[in-house]
């Protein structure tokens, strides 16, 4: 069992509480820092792949797993942040500048397409969401002229500092380069997270009434957590267009979006680590199937993909509802605990019924 | 001139008056009780003071400031700070980042600062800590500073949700049943907290309270509501000894007055 012992505020402020959780994350980055000398170029173009899908994971987690709005529209902001950047791009910009830009656009598209869809709650929230994913199809089909419609458009060549960057020349670059971009944005969350903002965020989650007793403006607060959401995960676009090489109408089908909630609630709702973990599980998940696909003839079903997620996706809500991190943090409890780790530790009061009324 | 004043606020909910007709003054320093019996109306007044509910007639002022001319979210500013009934914390945060969210009617950092922690940063968060801090000493909430709210037991929220409107260093402090649920020595507990509250931190106190003991302990002022009208107001012992307040709270004519609350059922 590990003893905090504090001596000064700053010990709570700080980005690492103590030395050794400082060590482990340290360690961590000096592993993924030598992974492209670890393994061969399709192992990283792997690795890479997950830490696009984290991308795009943090954003949605930020506004559902922090703020608690869902969204089964992000595949749209996927496919805004995308285009943007590849746009950007062709009009002159080069790489750096477009892809920042690229993500601020689209947080600031998302703020404002909060301002009237953040007004609904829950499964309304979530239909009003779903349209904007599937209008976006259209959209994309609609501007041919810049988005090339169906035939869809190639990726420009990212050279950042003159160097090129190619996952087919140089992959442990674009290695480099989204693991650049996963500390940052990581970095990013965690510091809302130790500021006002971030705990309004949790702040109007967890009950808006009180939200708004402490002074804080619930729906600015929204607005703001859409677009900041908006804006990560259109970079996740970004990347996983770039990644890709060349997209079209339907590269970010409301498919995406699904994977993507899908992926936050196996990882584990609220946690950044979950993020993580559930990027893991979604880029490696086809993988593992299509392994078990070539083995055994008669699970060879088209569709059989999303019939696994989908299975998955209940099996976690039903039995797992704080995901593969929360799962991590019980086992890790009973450990320290050990051997007095009680049953109910984890299970929430239910003796509080919600209500309407703010009596 | 009073801190707080309400002036002739009614309020309805659909066919029920909640509030009627209600005038009461609060005084800088001031203990003041609203008592009655369930229904009467007290919460209410507490949530339009807040201003999650807007009265039909009347008006609110505090400190000056037309209450009814600000959101509910603008209200905090002012320094106005409260607890609820059914206690709302935030479940899945921690103690400590509960009392922090006290905070936020101090917030000074731009979102920019606070997404790359530079600028005033640091210093705001420091000195957030160091508020927050002052009342987790005051309140002993030492021991739970770091726990998560979910696996808290009743007492101990009902302290946070206390440390939580403290934090924010308000003026006036709205306290809907502290004791409410309490054992008797929490609600000792909670009656010296009161009147340090007053008396060290200068913060006025209105409380809604059943607890009549409580009441006549740490209170200046009572006021006593039945049916959303004034019944009595005066000190505690003098509202007791009302035989108005003794009727609504035995409940002789309790037919008469749901008779009367219903308008045309007789
Ligand atoms: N949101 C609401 N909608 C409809 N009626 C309400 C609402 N809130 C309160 N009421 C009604 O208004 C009246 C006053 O309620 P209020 O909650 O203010 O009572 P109270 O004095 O706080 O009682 P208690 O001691 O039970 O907390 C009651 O008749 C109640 O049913
Ligand atoms: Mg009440």
């Amino acid at each position: 069992m590990r003893f905090h012992f504090k001596t000064s505020y700053d010990h709570d402020i700080r980005l690492f509480p103590d030395w050794w959780t400082f060590f482990v994350y340290g360690a961590l980055l000096l592993v993924m820092v030598a992974l492209p000398f670890l393994m061969d170029s399709f192992f990283l173009s792997e690795v890479t792949n997950v830490l696009i899908w984290a991308v795009a994971g943090l954003g949605l987690m930020l506004l559902t797993g922090t703020t608690g709005q869902v969204s089964l529209g992000h595949s749209a902001f996927m496919a805004l942040g995308c285009y943007t950047c590849a746009l950007l791009m062709n009009a002159g910009m080069s790489f750096i500048p477009a892809f920042i830009l690229s993500g601020v656009i689209t947080g600031l598209v998302g703020a404002l397409i909060a301002v009237p869809v953040l007004r609904l709650h829950g499964v309304y929230l979530a239909i009003a969401t779903l349209a904007l994913a599937i209008i976006t199809a259209d959209i994309i089909v609609i501007l041919r002229p810049w988005t090339g419609g169906v035939n869809g458009m190639f990726a420009p060549e990212i050279f950042i500092f003159g160097a090129e960057i190619n996952r087919w020349v140089n992959p442990e670059y674009w290695y480099y380069m989204t693991l650049a971009i996963v500390v940052i944005i990581t970095l990013i969350y965690v510091n809302l997270l130790r500021s006002p903002l971030g705990r309004a965020f949790a702040a109007v989650r967890d009950s808006e009434v009180s939200a708004q007793a402490m002074g804080i403006d619930v729906a600015r607060t929204k607005t703001i957590a859409f677009g900041l959401s908006c804006g990560i995960t259109g970079l996740g676009g970004a990347l996983m267009g770039f990644f890709a090489g060349a997209f079209n109408n339907e590269t970010f089908t409301f498919l995406l979006a699904i994977q993507l909630l899908m992926m936050i609630v196996v990882g584990g709702m609220g946690f950044i680590h979950g993020a993580f973990l559930g990027a893991i599980v979604i880029a490696f998940l086809p993988q593992g199937l299509s392994i078990v696909t070539d083995n055994v003839r008669f699970l060879n079903i088209p569709g059989l993909e999303f019939g696994v997620f989908g299975a998955v996706l209940i099996f976690f809500i039903v039995f797992e509802p704080m995901g593969l991190y929360g799962r991590w943090l019980k086992v890790r409890t009973w450990f320290e605990l050990f051997p007095f780790a009680r049953r109910d530790m984890f299970r929430r009061q239910k003796s509080y019924l919600k209500t309407e009324r703010v009596r | 001139m009073s801190l707080l004043e309400l002036k002739n606020v009614t309020l309805k909910f659909g066919g029920v008056t909640a509030v009627n007709d209600l005038t009461m003054s609060v005084e800088e320093g001031q203990v003041f009780a609203l008592v009655g019996p369930n229904g009467a109306g007290k919460s209410t007044v507490f949530n339009m003071i807040s201003r999650f509910y807007t009265p039909v007639t009347g008006s609110i002022t505090f400190d000056g400031h037309d209450l009814l001319q600000r959101k509910a979210d603008r209200v905090p500013q002012l320094g106005i700070a409260r607890t609820f009934q059914n206690i709302e914390l935030f479940e899945r945060a921690t103690v400590l980042q509960n009392l922090l969210v006290g905070r936020h009617r101090h917030r000074r950092t731009t979102l920019l600062e606070e997404m790359f922690f530079v600028g005033r940063s640091w210093n705001e968060e420091r000195a957030h800590r160091h508020a927050v801090e002052e009342v987790i000493e005051f309140l002993d909430l030492q021991a739970y500073r770091d726990k998560y709210i979910m696996g808290l037991p009743y007492g101990v929220r009902k302290v946070v949700e206390l440390a939580r409107a403290l934090s924010s260093k308000p003026r006036l402090l709205l306290l809907d049943e502290p004791a409410s649920g309490l054992s008797v020595e929490e609600t000792q507990d909670m009656r010296w907290w009161i009147d340090d509250i007053r008396r060290q931190m200068g913060i006025t106190v209105l409380m809604v309270e059943h607890d009549m003991g409580l009441v006549g302990k740490v209170s200046d002022r009572v006021l006593a509501l039945d049916g959303g009208k004034k019944l009595a107001e005066g000190t505690a012992a003098e509202v007791q000894k009302d035989p108005k307040v003794i009727e609504a709270y035995l409940g002789t004519g309790a037919i008469s007055k749901t008779a009367s609350a219903g308008g045309e059922r007789v």
